[in-house]
């Protein structure tokens, strides 16, 4: 059953950002490139993937998943530097490539050996991250 | 179709997907999250279902490649220098993080998590500067 609901999302989810142009690094470029010949594709995305989500999450409230097990705890409302320095730190990989976790992988039929290359990078970038939050967390007296 | 139609109906099924995953399994549909489980082995006993649902994620846009008469291309630069350091980034930064665009944009924004909309701005605004200094100093995208 989990594995099932695993299949079924991941397959939408690559039809998603197949059919929304989000696996094409010119559109999420293009949506970054505010000063220049702005393309407004992403937000629509952005959008439309929110709507579904939002629903779904007034559905969780008093529930349980279908698969059982219990749905994930309200985040912390702490804004930490981990969070603020990751982001940072993706965003401008997002910005020099126009690639992000997803449609890297749902573009690796047809990516070529840039995509390769990619997702090779952030696997290992993955792969270093523990030390690195940890060398950030201890640093900020967080740890 | 125009592009904000194909990025709406596309966005749909990405928010469908995330919906799906969350009332069926109960976890959140972030990407960084599901991969980087895998690579650094916190996944622990859901490793065969980020397996599968990563196999999905390639298999269903590879078939609509196959089938497509418009087969699309993601148009990557082809220096491989930039390639790594941006792949690099991208991976480590959403493990630092906690998130990506599926994960804080999507699932995050959604529910209202104030730590969603701020990792959202953030990677947004490096992307918008980034892109900036990109046309500024090496001549365009």
């Amino acid at each position: 059953m989990r594995i099932l609901i695993a299949v079924i999302s991941g397959g939408l989810f690559g039809a998603g950002l197949w059919l929304s142009g989000m696996t094409e690094t010119g559109k999420v470029q293009g949506f970054l490139d505010v000063a220049g010949a702005w393309d407004p594709t992403l937000m629509f995305v952005m959008g439309g993937a929110i709507i579904p989500m939002a629903v779904a999450w007034r559905l969780t409230r008093g529930r349980t998943p279908l698969a059982g097990g219990s749905y994930p705890p309200s985040p912390p409302p702490e804004i930490d530097r981990a969070l603020i320095t990751g982001s940072v730190m993706f965003g401008i990989g997002w910005g020099l490539v126009g690639l992000c976790p997803g449609p890297a992988i749902a573009s690796l039929s047809y990516g070529g050996t840039g995509g390769l290359v990619f997702l090779a990078a952030m696997l290992a970038g993955m792969w270093t991250a523990p030390g690195l939050r940890r060398r950030l967390d201890s640093r900020t007296g967080l740890a | 179709m125009t592009d904000w139609a194909t990025g709406l109906a596309g966005g749909l099924l990405i928010g469908l997907a995330a919906a799906f995953f969350l009332l069926g399994n109960g976890r959140i549909m972030g990407a960084s999250g599901l991969i980087g489980g895998l690579v650094d082995g916190s996944a622990g006993s859901r490793r065969l279902e980020g397996i599968c649902f990563i196999a999905a994620l390639t298999g269903v846009p590879a078939l609509l490649q196959m089938l497509s008469a418009a087969p699309v291309s993601t148009g990557l630069t082809g220096n491989l220098g930039l390639v790594v350091l941006a792949g690099l980034l991208v991976g480590a930064g959403t493990r630092i993080g906690n998130g990506c665009t599926s994960g804080h944009g999507v699932c995050g924004i959604s529910r209202l998590s104030l730590r969603g909309i701020v990792a959202t701005l953030c990677y947004i605004g490096a992307g918008v500067v980034t892109v900036a200094l990109l046309r500024l100093f090496a001549g365009g995208l």
